[in-house]
């Protein structure tokens, strides 16, 4: 069970996380949602202790992840996988040595062995044939999938999904998502998945939870959220530009006027 | 009038404060890689695959370029020295005072500059490159840590092959000045070389390397802690290149100073 308690974080007087408090159950698939830079990102490497709380603590089946140091935190990283936003491949290793990377590092698996499981996890994805490709030869989407196949290869007990349908075409997506069920439904995989889609949120989740202003302002099961009466909720699952959120979003009248004075200079004779 | 200069000493005064605590924060950085560089080093198995591979990227590739800007500052000193020896009919001196200065100074110094200049700023790109792509926190999410898995090759290969290259560039320096004082100044080859041997003592060649393995140190934490600690992006991976070579350089000169002094007091 991961166990986020009353989380504070800033980065130079700017406070992205204000009192984060959320329990993702083992074996759970907990969807966060809200805005770009509402913190979604940050709260993730919290979870895996690549940032360090200001105030708060995470708790994975007991363990302060914060106060965890040397071999007990490479411990507890290698129950975890992360899929990185950016997919975060090794430039300088191919895919095969970027999937088997911690099973090289971790593990004492033969190389039959391993090239066995590196190819099982490329095809989960459907990249079964890029083995020797460099990251800098792939398209952003198979990046992604690459990415996936790495933080799958040590078969985590936990899984952390930093946007994982972003800048993958809509059926590769609908993939992933089964994968993702699959993990759930067969091994068990507690996952806490960050993404902006709504499909691939409501499809995936056991629960989605809200991230905005720094809080958790909603949690729910996708229904709960679906029939939530909480208006910046249903700004955001809907995705209007009309409601309570405003913050970053360009004035309205300004394109009004802009419009009205003939926009791009495009003018219709 | 009063309050004015009070205000403006407290500026002046809080800046200075300001820059005393940014410079003890660096140097403990620093000190703190270097420190975790060593542990990690000592207590985790070297990767000799990358050993291997830093080693050809600093050793292999840089002696050309060391070997060519050691033959022309030969060729230099020679030169430059000749003005003042042929005034004394000593040009014969030449010999000695260019190979004690390659030996010395001139070898060790500006093979670190080259180094610091070539893969320094390589270093730094490179690294700040994988902090700006979130490779560095990918690295971590597979528990291995980034300073045994990017850093100790590195230091490891620049304690081996800056040396080499400081021998390498001793030998073409003395070359560089062998041309010059036996073809235009007109030395005899075999006495040119009795010259440059006979003031060379043991402690001249091992100040130089000693030199070389610290300018090493310099330029590995320097330019892996500047990459390290990048941010932003494009700009910031300038950035980190730019602080990496300058701050070598500048570290590389103080220490050079350092050393000179102590084997002059220690030593003499």
């Amino acid at each position: 069970m991961i166990s986020i308690q009353h989380i504070f974080k800033s980065f130079n007087d700017h406070k992205v996380l204000d009192g984060v408090d959320l329990t993702i159950n083992k074996g759970e698939t907990v969807v966060v949602i809200g805005r770009s830079g509402c913190g979604k990102s940050v709260l993730l490497k919290h979870i895996i202790g690549l940032i360090k709380p200001d105030e708060g603590t995470v708790l994975i089946d007991g363990q302060d992840v914060p106060r965890l140091t040397g071999r007990a935190l490479d411990q507890l990283r290698l129950r975890c996988g992360m899929l990185f936003q950016s997919a975060a491949l090794f430039d300088s290793m191919t895919v095969f040595e970027n999937v088997s990377f911690a099973l090289r590092e971790h593990t004492t698996m033969a190389q039959d062995a391993m090239a066995q499981r590196v190819h099982e996890r490329l095809q989960l994805v459907g990249l079964q044939e890029a083995d020797d490709l460099y990251p800098s030869e792939l398209s952003g989407g198979m990046r992604k999938r690459v990415g996936l196949a790495r933080a799958l290869a040590i078969s985590p007990e936990i899984i952390l999904y930093d946007e994982p349908t972003t800048g993958i075409d809509p059926i590769m997506s609908d993939v992933i998502n089964d994968l993702i069920i699959t993990l759930r439904d067969r091994l068990k995989v507690t996952s806490v998945v960050v993404t902006h889609d709504m499909r691939s949120a409501y499809k995936v989740a056991d629960r989605i939870a809200m991230l905005y202003n720094g809080q958790i302002i909603a949690v729910g099961t996708p229904e709960q959220i679906r029939a939530s009466d909480n208006a910046y909720v249903q700004q955001f699952i809907k995705g209007e530009a009309e409601g309570p959120i405003q913050e970053g979003l360009p004035d309205r009248r300004v394109l009004t006027r802009w419009s009205a004075r003939g926009g791009l200079g495009i003018r219709q004779e | 009038m009063i309050t004015r200069l009070n205000s403006s000493f407290l500026q002046t005064t809080a800046a200075a404060g300001a820059w005393v605590v940014e410079f003890c924060w660096y140097a403990g950085s620093l000190a703190l890689l270097f420190v975790q560089t060593l542990g990690g080093w000592l207590t985790r198995p070297l990767r000799v695959d990358a050993l291997a591979y830093e080693l050809w990227k600093v050793g292999v590739r840089s002696w050309f370029i060391v070997a060519v800007s050691s033959l022309f500052i030969g060729m230099v000193l020679a030169f430059q020295s000749a003005y003042q020896m042929q005034k004394l009919a000593a040009e014969v001196y030449i010999a000695s005072l260019v190979s004690l200065s390659v030996v010395r100074e001139i070898g060790p110094v500006i093979t670190a500059l080259i180094v610091a200049g070539r893969v320094g700023s390589s270093i730094a790109a490179e690294l700040g490159t994988m902090k700006v792509t979130e490779q560095i926190d990918a690295l971590m999410t597979l528990a291995a840590d980034p300073v045994s898995y990017l850093v100790v090759p590195r230091f490891v290969a620049l304690l081996i092959a800056l040396p080499i290259l400081t021998l390498w560039a001793d030998a073409i320096g003395i070359l560089g000045g062998f041309l010059v004082g036996t073809m235009k100044l007109g030395i005899l080859p075999s006495l040119y070389w009795k010259m440059t041997t006979l003031p060379l003592v043991f402690k001249d060649l091992f100040s130089g390397l000693l030199k070389s393995v610290i300018f090493a140190m310099v330029i590995c934490i320097v330019s892996c802690f500047e990459g390290f600690r990048t941010e932003g992006g494009a700009e910031g991976v300038g950035r980190a290149t730019t602080m990496a070579v300058v701050t070598s350089f500048i570290l590389i000169i103080a220490a050079d100073c350092l050393c000179t002094a102590m084997f002059y007091f220690i030593w003499r």
